[in-house]
C-alpha cells in the first residue's frame, strides 16, 4: 500500500512541476505589463521587480520563482492589489470560495444520496423515471442558466435573498447574513451536484441490488430493509465515496462562473480579474492553485479506493 | 383403436409423399438484407424516444443556426444600419403568438406624468375608413390597456397599471433631413397617403427644459413646474384632455411645405401647424418613427418594400436583434464544437491506437504525455492561448487550439482501453497468423470494433465545448465578439447586466443553450445505449 501511495505521489509531484514549468515559460514569453502610476507604489513594484530577478536570464528567474514558491512567495500584485503580497491576498480569497462551495456540497450530498437510493429502490417503477428525466436535464443544464434562473426568481421576483453576495466590508464570512446572500450561489451550485451523484448512486445501488449476495441475505431471513441497508449499501458505497472525496477536494478551485454572476469575492473572481488587468503573479498564482487542486482531488480519488476496498488497491484495469 | 396426435410410431402409409430425387435441392436464400453492426445499432436507436426527439430538436437548431443569419432582415453588427437604437431593449413580439402574451408589450406601473405622457403617443394618428371617416390607429398607441389606477397611501401620489407597447412607445422623433430627402419624404407621403411627418409642438426648444422630447405636442398642466413631468390638463373624472399644441405660423406652407396634413383645417388660433423647421442643413421635422423606420427601410430597399421593427426574440441595448444574434452565436458554437470533436477524433484515435497497440514502454511515456496535458486546467489553457496568439491568429482559432491541446485526452484514453480490450483477441492473433500488418490489424480489426464507443464519446465532446466556449466568453477572458459576429456567452453576460429589467435578453440565449446540452445529452446517451447494448442505463 505504501508504495503505491508514493507512487501516486510522486507522479503528482512529476506532473504538477512540468506543468507549472510549462505556465512559467509560457508566462514569462509575455511581454510585461506596464506599471500604473500609483506613486510610491511604482517604485515598490521596480524594486519588488529588480529582487524577483526580472532582469536576470531566465533559468535564474525559474530558478528563484521555485525556491521561492516553497517559502510561499509568489510575489506582490502588480496591476491590482498594488504592492500587496499575492500569497496573503489568496489566503484571505480562498475562505469565501470555500465557504460557498462546502454549504452547497453539504446540503447537495445527503440530498443527492437519498434521492439515488430512491430511485434504485423504484427501479423501473414511475418514480425512477421521473427522477431519471429530471437527472438527465439538470446534470445537461449549465450551472449559469440556474443562476440566472435563480437570480431572477428568487432575488428579484420573489426578493427573498439579496441579488449579489454581501461584500467583504458589511459581513463577516460566518455571519448569517453573509450566509443567506450566499443562498443563490449555494442553490445554483447545487442543481448540478445533487443531480450528479443521484444518477451515480442510483446506477451502483442499482447494479448491487442485482447481486447474488443479497439473493442469499434474503434467503437466510433477513428484511429487505435489513439486506439492503446491511449489505447492498455497503457496497455501493465502494465507488461512491471516492467520488464524494474528490469532490471535497474539487470544490477547493470553486467555480469561476458562479462566482462571477454572484459577486464572490472568492478565489475564481481573482483569476478573472488578474487576466482582465493581466497581473502575472496573481495568475501565476491561481494557475498554480487549480493545478494543485485538480491533481490532488484525482490522487484522494485514487488512494480512497485503495483504503475502502483493498481489491482495488494497485491500480490496476 | 384410438390414434393419439402424436404418434409418430404409427403413420398410415398414405401419409407419405416419396421425396424428388433427380432435382438438387439448395439452401434458401436470404430475403432480407443482411444486418451489419452500424445498421443494427441504428435501428436500436430509431426505438429511444427520446433520443429521437433529442436529434430532431439538433437538427431544428441547426438549420436554426445555418440558415436564419442569411435570411433575416437585420444584422449582428451593433454598428450597422439595420439597428436603429431607438427600438433598443424592445420586447419579443410575434404576430403569431401574441394571444399568449408574446406581443411586444410589457405590464407596468406609471405615475399621472408618466401615463399622460404614454398616453398621448399615437393619439394624433388615425387612418380614414371607407366612409372617410377617422379612425384611431391601434397600432400607435403605445398603451394598449388600462387596469385601474391606485392612490399610493404614503406619498397620496396617483399610479396607473398599464399594458404598454414598447415598440410604440418610440413614439414621435425629431430628424434632421436634407432638402433632398425632405422633398423625398413628401413626395412618399403624397403617393402612398401615409403620414409620415407631424407638426412640431410649440414646446419643442422653448425655455421648458423638462420636455425634450417629441412626443409632447399636447398642452401641459404646468408648463414652468418641472415636477409635474409631463402631466396633461384633466377633466372632472381625472381623465387626461390632450389639447394640441402645435407650433403655428400664418404661412400655411411654412418652410416649404406642401404635402399630407393630419388635419386639414386651421389651429385654434387660426394660424397653421408647422409641419418643419429650416435650420443650416436641411430641415428638421418631426416624425412618427414606425413609419420613419418604415420609409427608410423602403428607400433603402429601392422604393420597393420596407418594413415595421418586428423583432420575434426582441433586441438587446445596443438594438441588436436577439434572434440573428442568436442564430449567429449558435453557429459559431456548433462550427468550434464540430470542427474540434472532428479535430479530436482524428488526434485521438491515432493516439490512443499507438498507445494501445504497441504497449509497454511507448505507452507508458505516452500516457505520462496525455495525463499531463490533461491536469491542466482548462481555463488556464485557453487563457495562455488567447493572451500568445488571439492577435495573430484571431481568438476563435486560438481557442479552437486551446479546445484541441487538452481534448483528445478523452478519446485517447478510450481508444486505448478498447484496444486492451481487443488486442489479445482470438480473431486478431488469427489475422496475425495470416500475416496482417501493424496498421491493418490496427484500422481493419481492431479499430472498427471499438468504433461505436469512441463515436458516441466525440458526440458527446460537443455539449462540452459550446458549454466551455459560452462560459469564456461570459466571462470574458475570450473576446469572439467581432463586427459580423457574437458569440452565446457574450450575449449572457450583456443580458445578465439586466437581467431584473429586461429578462428577455437574457431568456432566449439561456433557453438555447439549456436545450441544446440536453438534447446533446440525450441524444449521446441514445447512441452509446445503440451501440453498446450492455451498457443500457450505465453511468459513462
Amino acid at each position: 500500500m505504501l508504495k503505491y501511495v508514493l507512487k501516486r505521489i510522486g507522479l503528482m509531484v512529476f506532473t504538477f512541476l512540468i506543468i507549472v514549468t510549462i505556465c512559467f515559460i509560457l508566462v514569462k514569453l509575455l511581454p510585461l505589463p506596464a506599471i500604473k502610476e500609483l506613486g510610491k507604489d511604482t517604485q515598490t513594484i521596480l524594486r519588488k521587480r529588480e529582487a524577483m530577478g526580472y532582469n536576470k536570464p531566465i533559468m535564474v528567474q525559474y530558478w528563484r520563482y521555485w525556491t521561492h514558491l516553497i517559502k510561499g512567495d509568489m510575489g506582490v500584485g502588480e496591476q491590482m492589489y498594488a504592492a500587496l503580497n499575492v500569497w496573503d491576498v489568496m489566503m484571505q480569497k480562498i475562505p469565501y470560495t470555500i465557504v460557498v462551495n462546502l454549504y452547497s456540497i453539504l446540503i447537495a450530498i445527503p440530498l443527492g444520496l437519498i434521492l439515488g437510493i430512491f430511485a434504485a429502490l423504484k427501479k423501473n417503477k414511475w418514480q425512477d423515471h421521473l427522477l431519471s428525466t429530471l437527472v438527465m436535464v439538470f446534470i445537461s443544464v449549465p450551472s449559469y442558466v440556474y443562476a440566472f434562473l435563480v437570480q431572477y426568481l428568487l432575488c428579484y421576483k420573489a426578493g427573498w435573498f439579496p441579488m449579489l453576495v454581501a461584500p467583504e466590508s458589511e459581513a463577516t464570512l460566518f455571519s448569517w447574513k453573509m450566509f443567506v446572500s450566499m443562498c443563490p450561489a449555494i442553490i445554483s451550485l447545487g442543481f448540478g451536484t445533487v443531480a450528479g451523484l443521484t444518477r451515480f448512486t442510483r446506477a451502483e445501488l442499482a447494479e448491487v441490488l442485482t447481486g447474488d449476495y443479497l439473493l442469499l441475505a434474503r434467503t437466510k431471513g433477513l428484511t429487505r430493509n435489513q439486506a439492503i441497508i446491511r449489505h447492498a449499501l455497503r457496497n455501493a458505497m465502494v465507488p461512491i465515496v471516492p467520488m464524494i472525496l474528490s469532490q471535497f477536494v474539487g470544490i477547493l478551485g470553486g467555480s469561476l462562473i458562479i462566482e462571477q454572476i454572484f459577486s464572490i469575492p472568492g478565489i475564481g473572481k481573482l483569476y478573472i480579474t488578474s487576466i482582465q488587468v493581466r497581473d502575472y503573479n496573481f495568475f501565476m498564482a491561481d494557475t498554480v492553485f487549480y493545478t494543485l487542486i485538480g491533481l490532488a482531488s484525482g490522487l484522494v480519488m485514487d488512494l480512497s479506493y485503495g483504503f475502502i476496498d483493498p481489491r482495488i488497491r494497485m491500480g490496476e484495469r | 383403436m384410438e390414434t393419439k396426435k402424436n404418434d409418430y410410431m404409427n403413420i398410415p402409409a398414405d401419409r407419405f409423399e416419396p421425396a424428388v430425387r433427380d432435382e438438387k435441392i439448395f439452401d434458401k436464400k436470404f430475403e432480407s438484407k443482411p444486418i451489419g453492426y452500424f445498421k443494427d445499432a441504428m435501428i436500436r436507436f430509431a426505438k429511444n424516444k427520446s433520443s429521437l426527439v433529442a436529434a430532431f430538436i439538433i437538427a431544428i437548431l441547426l438549420l436554426f443556426a445555418i440558415i436564419v443569419p442569411f435570411f433575416s432582415k437585420y444584422s449582428v453588427d451593433a454598428k450597422s444600419k439595420e439597428n436603429d437604437s431607438a427600438y433598443s431593449q424592445v420586447l419579443p413580439k410575434s404576430t403569431l403568438f401574441a394571444w399568449a402574451g408574446w406581443d411586444g408589450c410589457k405590464k407596468d406601473k406609471k405615475t399621472q406624468g408618466g401615463y399622460d405622457y404614454l398616453n398621448s403617443i399615437g393619439q394624433e394618428v388615425y387612418t380614414l375608413n371607407d366612409e372617410g371617416e377617422r379612425v384611431a390607429n391601434e397600432d400607435a398607441m403605445a398603451i394598449k390597456k388600462v387596469y385601474g389606477s391606485f392612490i399610493d397611501e404614503l406619498t397620496g401620489e396617483k399610479f396607473y397599471n398599464v399594458y404598454v407597447d414598447s415598440y410604440a412607445k418610440v413614439g414621435f422623433m425629431f430628424k434632421d433631413l436634407s432638402e433632398a430627402e425632405y422633398k423625398a419624404l413628401q413626395a412618399y407621403q403624397n403617393e402612398t397617403g401615409i403620414q409620415v411627418m407631424y407638426p412640431i409642438p410649440a414646446t419643442y426648444k422653448t425655455n421648458f427644459s423638462a420636455v425634450s422630447s417629441a412626443n409632447v405636442w399636447y398642452k401641459l398642466a404646468n408648463e414652468v413646474e418641472t415636477s409635474t413631468g409631463e402631466a396633461a390638463e384633466h377633466d372632472e373624472d381625472g381623465n387626461p384632455i390632450y389639447e394640441a399644441n402645435y407650433r403655428t405660423k400664418e404661412n400655411k406652407n411654412a418652410a416649404d411645405y406642401d404635402s399630407i396634413r393630419i388635419s386639414d383645417e386651421p389651429e385654434a388660433d387660426g394660424k397653421w401647424a408647422v409641419y418643419a423647421v429650416k435650420n443650416q442643413s436641411g430641415y428638421k421635422v418631426r416624425v412618427l418613427y414606425s413609419e420613419y423606420y418604415y420609409y427608410e427601410r423602403y428607400v433603402e430597399s429601392g422604393n420597393v418594400k420596407g418594413f415595421y421593427p418586428y423583432h420575434l426574440f426582441g433586441t438587446n441595448q445596443f438594438g441588436q436583434d436577439i434572434f440573428v444574434c442568436l442564430a449567429s452565436g449558435a453557429r459559431l458554437s456548433f462550427i468550434l464544437a464540430f470542427s474540434v470533436s472532428a479535430i479530436n477524433f482524428i488526434i485521438g484515435i491515432a493516439y490512443g491506437s499507438i498507445e494501445g497497440y504497441y504497449g509497454g514502454a511507448i505507452d507508458l511515456i505516452l500516457e505520462r504525455v496525455s495525463d499531463i496535458l490533461s491536469s491542466v486546467p482548462f481555463v488556464v489553457v485557453a487563457t495562455l492561448f488567447n493572451l500568445h496568439l488571439a492577435d495573430r491568429v484571431g481568438p476563435l482559432v486560438s481557442l479552437l487550439f486551446a479546445f484541441v491541446l487538452t481534448g483528445w485526452t478523452g478519446i485517447a484514453y478510450r481508444v486505448r482501453t478498447q484496444f486492451y480490450r481487443f488486442k489479445g483477441s482470438e480473431y486478431v492473433l488469427a489475422a496475425r497468423t495470416l500475416g496482417a500488418s501493424d496498421s491493418r490489424l490496427i484500422f481493419r480489426h481492431i479499430l472498427p470494433n471499438s468504433l461505436g464507443t469512441i463515436i458516441t464519446a466525440t458526440i458527446l465532446i460537443i455539449p462540452g465545448v459550446i458549454f466551455s466556449e459560452s462560459m469564456l466568453s461570459y466571462l470574458n477572458i475570450i473576446d469572439l465578439q467581432t463586427s459580423g459576429m457574437t458569440s452565446i456567452g457574450t450575449m449572457l453576460s450583456g443580458g445578465n447586466a439586466l437581467l431584473s429589467t429586461y429578462p428577455h435578453i437574457i431568456f432566449f440565449p439561456a433557453l438555447f443553450i439549456a436545450l441544446l446540452e440536453i438534447s446533446f445529452n440525450l441524444f449521446g446517451n441514445g447512441l452509446r445505449d445503440a451501440f453498446n447494448p450492455s451498457l443500457r442505463g450505465a453511468d459513462e
